[in-house]
């Protein structure tokens, strides 16, 4: 077991993955100096062929990881913040997500999109949102939000190797965390959710980032005897229902914490999942903690207020118990 | 350039095989025999030929809404395509794609795209495969004149010159976006021009020869495979149906173009001018051409008749098909 943080997880997936691949390859904006930090030194040891930086044309090179998926190789294509999708939403939402069931099942897509997401302090609304959501709904993609650096290397691995598009979302926020990660091949397949945390009187499903916020919650209210029970789905699509569901069933009560908006949002999706398959279960409502509807505001106060945080997850969590 | 008898039949073929597909699917449609929108490309079958006739086997093509032509010249199967057009199970797309998205991967038709612009990158993409996978594989990538004011066009030719791939951009300049003249949303008077901005070579092609069609291809096709990278054409041609069929219904008594113009470029049909030079050259008979305009006939007939009788598919497939 080594120490390691997200970004090295990310490299360390990547290295390896393009090591057993010949026919991977990195694209995309940066990828040769590496603006974060993932994908450095990728150049040195697999050349100029298969570490590629692309111009900043994303509707061009998102398209073209999707003709190389369909031509045989598999892309690992970067666009280096997440709302930069919305220059590339033909040719991941038309494209990447229909082209197999279009069709009839011949073509194979197996892209992964890898892109910074979330509220990393003072960026403002074009370079902090959360996407994810935006893509919820648009059949034909997977969605993956690690929040830790273990799963990071796990599902990216797992990634780079599915035959489907699937499209990575890496917090911000994240970058600088460590922890011990599996030494060897670790592969986390795709739709298996985690429990990060036994509890007994409320359900939080958190969602990439919110993880490790809704671990200290639990921490905190731990010590009054409230025992929280913290489900990290870690893909979005597949979603594995069946571990968030059997948690409600324990606990009867849930909370969703999402740094995505609400109307429309990965909350509102699970929230509607656990409200209709698990009504029986619910001793009340199901609540949603979640980022104000609001583009994410640049100056300190304005972004603090807007966020989903702690505070107001515990506020959601004392309401439902009662105490 | 060697033009053998089997090279001129078999673009006579194409072109054969083209019109009178084209011309069955519009009455078929007009029956309201097939659903949804089609789009045929009756006049233009010269680009389509021309350049599939300078392919390989294994070199790919994209394709766009008005993709029926270039899915027949890079090899497509009649009964297959017309079972696709008519929602059937044994359809190309096992009737999940219908005409905007036939895709042949044992052919290299990467498909035809129901959106304007989108073939642009994914022909770049297929380029690149070919560099990375180590093969000498073209990509010939069919477009439109309204696609060239896409942003794709422009990404995707810049992506192209500075990795020099192996991209073959054909502009099929068929003079109208829709109902709109080309040259009333189009800053330049030729597409070819606007490879210059690329640092590409950009040629204006009589889009109506499928000789000159194919001299122009062949020459780019091979500068690709020499790694010397990508070539725009630009086919001038043009459209002798509407936009999409039954389009009176979107109009009224609205029309945006004269017959004047429709009976001039109808006198510069590709199939008759092909007829001439082949006769005329004494490679190929009248007797040639009659034996395979009547094998067409009946590849068509039997196309139809197998498109009619095959299963629609059952509802239980709806959810197939979507992840691997």
């Amino acid at each position: 077991m080594a120490v390691t943080t997200y970004i090295q997880a990310i490299n360390q997936a990547l290295s390896e993955e393009l090591e057993r691949d010949p026919l991977t390859f990195v694209m995309g904006e940066d990828v040769v100096l590496s603006a974060f930090g993932a994908t450095k030194g990728l150049i040195d040891k697999f050349g100029p062929k298969r570490v590629r930086n692309t111009p900043i044309a994303e509707a061009g090179f998102v398209g073209a990881a999707v003709g190389a998926a369909m031509a045989g190789t598999r892309p690992i294509c970067e666009v280096e913040f997440a709302s930069f999708f919305y220059c590339a939403f033909d040719q991941v939402c038309n494209q990447a997500a229909k082209l197999r069931y279009m069709s009839g099942g011949q073509a194979r897509m197996p892209i992964t999109f890898r892109c910074v997401y979330g509220a990393m302090g003072g960026a403002a609304a074009q370079h902090s949102e959360t996407v994810y959501a935006q893509f919820l709904s648009v059949a034909g993609l997977k969605l993956v939000v690690p929040s830790n650096p273990s799963d990071m290397k796990g599902l990216l691995k797992s990634a780079i190797r599915d035959d489907n598009p699937v499209i990575v979302f890496e917090h911000g926020a994240l970058g600088g965390h460590r922890e011990e990660i599996p030494a060897g091949e670790h592969l986390v397949p795709l739709g298996k959710a985690a429990v990060k945390r036994v509890g007994e009187h409320v359900t939080v499903v958190a969602i990439g980032a919110m993880v490790p916020r809704a671990m200290k919650v639990a921490d905190r209210l731990a010590k009054e005897n409230i025992s929280v029970e913290v489900v990290d789905p870690r893909t979005l699509i597949p979603l594995d229902e069946d571990t968030i569901l059997s948690s409600v069933e324990k606990t009867n009560r849930a909370v969703v914490f999402d740094e995505g908006h609400l109307r429309g949002g990965a909350a509102t999706d699970i929230a509607a999942l656990i409200g209709e398959k698990g009504f029986d279960f619910l001793d009340g409502p199901v609540r949603r903690v979640t980022t104000l509807d609001v583009p994410i505001p640049f100056s300190p106060p304005l972004e603090k207020a807007a966020l989903a945080n702690e505070a107001r997850l515990e506020a959601a969590i004392r309401e439902l118990v009662g105490r | 350039m060697d033009l053998g008898k089997d090279l001129l039949l078999d673009m006579y073929r194409s072109m054969t095989r083209i019109r009178l597909f084209e011309t069955k699917v519009r009455d078929l449609a007009t029956a309201n025999e097939i659903p949804g929108f089609v789009h045929v490309s009756i006049g233009e079958e010269a680009s389509a030929t021309g350049v599939c006739a300078a392919l390989r086997k294994t070199d790919r093509i994209t394709s766009t809404h008005r993709g029926h032509s270039h899915l027949i010249a890079k090899g497509g199967r009649l009964d297959r395509m017309m079972a696709e057009l008519f929602g059937k199970r044994t359809g190309y797309c096992k009737g999940k794609g219908g005409s905007m998205h036939i895709v042949d991967f044992s052919l290299g038709i990467l498909g035809a795209n129901g959106i304007v612009g989108a073939g642009l990158p994914i022909a770049t993409g297929s380029a690149l495969a070919a560099i990375i996978a180590g093969t000498d594989d073209v990509t010939a990538c069919f477009f439109g004149d309204g696609a060239s004011n896409e942003g794709t066009f422009h990404e995707s030719l810049n992506l192209a010159a500075v990795w020099k791939l192996p991209v073959v951009f054909v502009c099929e300049n068929n003079g109208f976006g829709e109902f709109t003249p080309m040259q009333t949303v189009t800053s330049v008077k030729d597409i070819a021009v606007r490879a210059k901005a690329y640092d590409i070579p950009g040629h204006i092609v009589d889009g109506n020869d499928v000789l000159e069609v194919y001299r122009y291809a062949s020459e780019a096709v091979a500068r690709a495979r020499a790694g010397e990278g990508p070539t725009l054409l630009e086919c001038k041609t043009y459209r002798w149906e509407g936009h999409v069929v039954g389009e009176q219904a979107f109009l009224g008594a609205a029309s945006y173009r004269t017959e004047q113009e429709v009976n001039e470029w109808k006198a510069r049909c590709p199939l008759i001018r092909f007829d001439k030079f082949a006769v005329e050259s004494g490679k190929i008979s009248v007797a040639d051409l009659q034996r395979i305009k009547q094998e067409t006939e009946a590849e068509l007939e039997a196309a139809i008749k197998f498109a009619r009788e095959s299963p629609l598919p059952d509802a239980s497939e709806v959810t197939d098909d979507v992840f691997t």
